[in-house]
Formats: C-alpha cells, sequence, structure tokens
C-alpha cells in the first residue's frame, strides 16, 4: 500500500519509523524537546498490540527497555540531555549484557536542565561516553526528513545485529521541524531481526566467542534458561574475575563494533569531487552547511560537504582522505567544540580544522558558514 | 518426600558467596518451595535482582535470571512482565536495594499494581558493602557509617507498600521459615504487586556491631521483636515500640497494570479497526 506524501514532525516520524522498523514496547518520561515521540508511541503502540508506558523516570524508563529487549520485544526509548545523563547508568548495563535497545537523545542546550526549547548539539561526547568503563556503542545523526526516516530504521537493525544500544541524536530543529516525505511500502524496508541460538539449551552460552563476535542472545521464557549481570562475566554469564576472560570478552566487544566498520559508518558528500574547502557537519548544522557550500559555489568557490551520519563509530579514514587534498577544513557545531576533536584527531595536522562555534540556542545560519568559507579560500 | 533442591539450584556455581549464618539462604529456600507449591515451570519464571548480598540470588537459581544495577530491578522487571504478561517474574532485593536507591521505582510499582512478586530480605544493613546504615537500621543502631547509632529514623517497608498500592504485603522471618514460604506462596498467587518482607539476619556486618556477633543470638532478636499481627491487635503503641508486626498484614483486589494494558490494546485497535 504505497501512502501519500506528508507532512512529518520529525519526532512523530522517529516513533512511525521505529514501529516499521518493529518496535512493540516504548518506556519515557516526558522531557523537552523529545516528548511528542512518547506522545506519539502513547497512541500508536497499543494499535498494532505494543506496549507504551510512562515509567517514573529517566533510570526506570531505561531499564524497563532492556527488561522487555531480553524478553524478545524491541525497544526504544526517547529522551533530551538532562535525561540522557539519567540514563547512562543502565546504558552502560546495555553495553556489558549486550542488549539491543534504541536510545533517541533530542539534544538540548546544557550543561543541567540549559535550554530545554532551544536546539544544541552538546551530547555528541556523552553519546560516545556517557556512560563508565570502556564500550562500544553505535551514535547517528541524521539531517533530512528521509533520513530520520532510514536513520531510525537502521538504529534498530544495527542494535539487534551487533547486540549494542544505538544512539540516535536529534536535535531540537530536526525534531519539531515538518518536512515532507512518503512512508514507503514495508516491502522497501530491510528488518534485521538478531540471531536465535540453534543449539540446544543445554549447549547454549549467550556470551560464546566461538560463536562469532556477535552470539546469538536468546529471549528469556524460550527455553534457554541463562544469567544475565552487569559484571564482567564467562561465555555462560556467570560474574567473574579472571583477567583472561575479561581481557577476551573486552575485545571480542570492542571487535563486534570496530572490526564491522564497513557495516555501520555512513556518511554523505555534496560537492566534494574539486573541493579545495571543505565543510564537515551533522545534524541540523549539515542543513546549514548544504545551503552554505551551493551558495560558495555560485560565487564560484570550490567548496564541499562532508556530512557524517555515524558519528560514532567516527568513518576516520574518510575524512582523513578528505584531508589530503583540501585546504581546510570548517567543522560548525552548536556547542563550543566537540566532534571538532575527533576530526583534528583524524585529520592529524594534514590541514587546518576551524571550528565555528554557537551556543545561544540560536543555529549557525549558512551566511555565517559562508562568510567562514570564504575567509580560507 | 525430601524436597529437592538440586532441582532449582545450579549445583556448579556452589560454594555461593554467603557468610555462614546468613539468611538469605532461609529465604532462597522458601522461596524455590513456594514455586514449586504453585506449580510453575522454571522456563516461565524470571527472577530479577538488583545489587547487594541477597541480589547474587539470581546466579545461584536455575531460572531465567537478571543481575542488574543497584536498586533497578523493578525497572527491569516491568519491562519483562509488560514484554511476556502470561510469564512469572519476581524480584529479589536487599533492604538498600529496594528501599534506598530502588525507593522511587519501590513506589510506582506498588501504585502500578503490576503482577510482580518483590521479595526484600532485610537485615538493617548494607551487606556486601561493608557494613553501612541502610534504611532499615533502627534508630540507635550501629553502622559502619553510623558509629555513634543511627540518627534517621528507620523505614517501615510495608506501611510504605501499602501506603502506595501494593495489594499483597507481608512479613515474615527467617526465625519462621515455613510461614515465610507460605507468604510467599500466597504473593506469587496473588494477582497484582505482591511484597513479601522477610526479616533476616547479619552477623557479620550487622550483628557484630550491635552485641549479636552470631547468627543464633541475631535470629533470636529477630524471632523475639516481631508480633504476630492477630496479637499485635491487642497491644499498645507503647508496647509494639522497637517491634515488628509479622503475618499476612494487607491483601486487597484491585486492577493489575498488564491486565488493564491488555484492554487499552483492545480499545486502540478497536478504534483503528484492528482485529485483535
Amino acid at each position: 500500500m504505497a501512502k501519500e506524501i506528508r507532512l512529518w514532525e520529525g519526532n512523530h516520524l522517529v516513533a512511525e519509523a521505529a514501529i516499521l522498523a518493529g518496535c512493540r514496547f516504548f518506556a519515557g518520561y516526558p522531557i523537552t524537546p523529545s516528548s511528542e515521540i512518547a506522545e506519539y508511541m502513547a497512541v500508536r503502540l497499543p494499535q498494532v498490540g505494543g506496549v507504551f508506558i510512562q515509567m517514573e523516570d529517566e533510570i526506570a524508563s531505561m531499564g524497563a527497555v532492556i527488561g522487555a529487549s531480553l524478553a524478545g520485544v524491541k525497544s526504544m526509548t526517547a529522551t533530551s540531555g538532562p535525561g540522557f545523563s539519567l540514563k547512562q547508568e543502565n546504558l552502560g548495563y546495555a553495553c556489558m549484557a549486550e542488549i539491543p535497545v534504541v536510545v533517541v537523545d533530542v539534544m538540548r542546550g546544557g550543561p543541567s536542565t540549559g535550554l530545554p526549547t532551544h536546539p544544541s548539539q552538546m551530547d555528541v561526547m556523552q553519546a560516545r561516553w556517557g556512560t563508565h568503563g570502556d564500550h562500544w556503542i553505535i551514535a547517528l545523526a541524521p539531517a533530512f526528513i528521509d533520513e530520520i526516516f532510514w536513520a531510525t530504521v537502521r538504529s534498530f537493525n544495527l542494535s539487534e545485529k551487533f547486540r549494542v544500544p544505538v544512539i540516535l541524536l536529534l536535535d531540537e530543529i530536526l525534531g519539531h521541524m515538518h518536512e515532507g516525505f512518503r512512508i514507503p511500502d514495508p516491502s522497501e524496508i530491510e528488518i534485521v531481526d538478531r540471531a536465535r541460538p540453534t543449539v540446544p539449551p543445554e549447549r547454549y552460552y549467550p556470551y560464546d566467542d566461538t560463536q562469532g563476535d556477535v552470539p546469538p542472545l536468546a529471549p528469556f521464557f524460550s527455553g534457554y534458561r541463562f544469567n544475565v549481570t552487569g559484571l564482567n562475566h564467562d561465555k555462560a554469564g556467570f560474574p567473574t574475575t579472571n583477567p583472561e576472560i575479561i581481557q577476551r570478552d573486552m575485545e571480542r566487544q570492542r571487535r563486534k563494533i570496530m572490526g564491522h566498520l564497513d557495516e555501520i559508518l555512513w556518511w554523505a558528500e555534496h560537492r566534494l569531487e574539486d573541493a579545495e574547502i571543505a565543510v564537515v557537519a551533522y545534524g541540523s548544522m549539515g542543513r546549514s552547511a548544504h545551503a552554505a557550500v551551493d551558495r560558495a559555489r555560485a560565487m564560484g568557490i570550490r567548496a564541499g560537504l562532508f556530512r557524517p551520519i555515524s558519528l560514532w563509530p567516527f568513518p576516520e579514514a574518510e575524512v582523513a582522505r578528505l584531508a589530503e587534498r583540501v585546504k581546510a577544513i570548517l567543522v560548525p557545531e552548536m556547542n563550543m567544540g566537540q566532534l571538532v576533536f575527533e576530526v583534528e584527531r583524524v585529520v592529524a595536522g594534514r590541514c587546518p580544522v576551524i571550528p565555528i562555534n554557537k551556543v545561544g540556542g540560536i543555529p549557525i545560519d549558512p551566511p555565517e558558514i559562508l562568510e567562514a568559507i570564504r575567509a580560507r579560500v | 518426600m525430601a524436597f529437592d533442591y538440586e532441582k532449582y539450584l545450579r549445583m556448579d556455581r556452589m560454594p555461593h558467596m554467603w557468610c555462614p549464618g546468613c539468611g538469605i539462604g532461609i529465604v532462597v529456600k522458601a522461596m524455590l518451595r513456594a514455586i514449586e507449591k504453585v506449580g510453575w515451570a522454571q522456563d516461565d519464571v524470571a527472577i530479577v535482582s538488583g545489587i547487594g548480598c541477597t541480589s547474587r540470588t539470581p546466579g545461584y537459581v536455575d531460572f531465567n535470571t537478571l543481575h542488574t544495577t543497584h536498586g533497578r530491578a523493578l525497572t527491569f522487571a516491568t519491562g519483562l512482565k509488560l514484554a511476556r504478561p502470561d510469564k512469572h517474574v519476581i524480584v529479589i532485593s536487599g533492604d538498600g536495594d529496594a528501599a534506598a536507591i530502588g525507593g522511587n521505582h519501590f513506589l510506582h510499582a506498588c501504585r502500578r499494581n503490576i503482577d510482580i512478586t518483590l521479595i526484600v530480605v532485610n537485615n538493617y544493613i548494607y551487606g556486601m558493602t561493608g557494613g553501612q546504615a541502610s534504611p532499615t537500621t533502627p534508630f540507635g543502631m550501629r553502622a559502619s557509617t553510623a558509629p555513634y547509632g543511627a540518627v534517621d529514623p528507620a523505614m517501615d517497608i510495608c506501611q510504605v507498600a501499602i501506603a502506595a498500592g501494593a495489594t499483597y504485603v507481608a512479613r515474615g522471618t527467617v526465625a519462621q521459615g515455613l510461614l515465610l514460604e507460605r507468604y510467599i506462596a500466597n504473593g506469587l498467587r496473588h494477582k497484582g504487586f505482591s511484597v513479601i518482607e522477610a526479616m533476616s539476619d547479619c552477623p557479620v556486618q550487622y550483628g557484630r556491631r550491635n552485641r549479636m556477633p552470631n547468627a543464633v543470638e541475631m535470629i533470636q532478636w529477630i524471632r523475639d521483636h516481631g508480633v504476630p499481627i492477630a496479637r499485635a491487635k491487642d497491644m499498645s503503641p507503647e508496647e509494639l515500640e522497637g517491634k515488628f508486626i509479622t503475618g499476612e498484614l494487607h491483601v486487597a483486589e484491585r486492577v493489575e497494570y498488564t491486565e488493564e494494558y491488555l484492554r487499552v490494546i483492545e480499545r486502540a485497535q478497536k478504534a483503528v479497526g484492528v482485529q485483535a
């Protein structure tokens, strides 16, 4: 059934895309600017036989989505900066226990309660390193309405495929904007489900590295009785302090993400072919940069845009190659400088990296980026 | 016939890490016997815990077991139960886990009346982390963080559960294992949120600091300070001072959360014309 093009609010489209990706459980706590995701799920999930629950706090919401996912139901929660901070404890649990979940963070300013109704991009580092301990995670930052849809579907697919929490980073502009979009036919949407064990229960180990970097995960109540813990654990899921087992398990957890970059990395390029000035921008700043590059080209300036959509892991090799052939890289962000650190790290002095930062809750507009491009020509 | 504990225990995980004389073993025995009594299949039961001595229970019992973050067991359990309302979810917590860091989740699980059974092993202390005061440490008693006696008044977990809306609330002790088993079995059978508080001993971290350095003395103290609810009715507040009331303290019928949500699904699907 082909649907019509209609105006979608970013937050609502995240919710609808999640349902199409198979999400049947949502637990959340209201927080601006993400609340429309919860409100939409409260209406839609029971219509498709799923469950919405408003929990008592963000910590509880994160615990509930892990519990539901462990029972085999694809699960999501949504929040904004302060709530994302509270979720970090159980987010780390999902990393350690390798439970697939999707966490949407519609970024607002901070720290603390910051700027509730204004956009920011201040949670980029929180998405990567918010929880304690070494861990590997995936974070996607779409910029346009179609990308919001596909990034949401992809968040579920990647979390299922790699048994890892996936963070979907939006900001207030993307969450509350309206753009036209046609929901694809379900046949056009690839859905990935986590691998389930094929061995009999007595031979099943939920963290068995002989089963590959991502061992199959049996749902609770399916006849496979096993233990799950946030402690370092052996292949059967029981707590261990054996240094060799822990080393080996942590290396597998790193390898399951960093060893499969070709399946995870995602970026877009715009007019980069012969560019001498490159802009690296993501999310709503990717939109401003897109317009700025077009204006620069109209003025005869060879500018181009590299737009990472997977922020974590970061497309390092691609940005390093870009740095070989441009005179400078500009990084506009609605923060005091976060992803620019990652860009500087991978550029490693091959060309100048210039941050453009603005934090007052007003986006960096195309003329400001254009001005910075012209200053480098 | 003798009860076959090995059917329910992960014998390859023995020996367990609890101290000699610890009351948690009595509570786990009562829980296993209660599960057998109600006839639940092991594959249909999830046992969920937070952090602490009591929360190590899932590792030793052969069910779908989940050892979560400190105080958060009820949140994970809520997700599990909502995902599979046809299955059985038991949470086993210590007093610090359930009443301090997990206090908010505890209140809201009671309020929702979700069909989960919570067993709180109350030994008045944080045992695993070195004998710090918990919300149930009696006033004036000593802990590693209350070296001059606890200043905070103790929380009555059962009274809080009743006030917050739990529909089955009972209190037993490790001095009376068979009664505890009966309360847990009744809690498992009850449709709604059940709270069974088990007054338990910690001779190592609590008893040693409070002139009850071995398990027998501490269990005798627990036995002597419990008052059955029938007898308590005729006692004055002065007589009950420093005592705790045991028995089935509150049994009520109220709409259960997962059943009500199934009705929400029916209403939502009817509104959009979906055949359930």
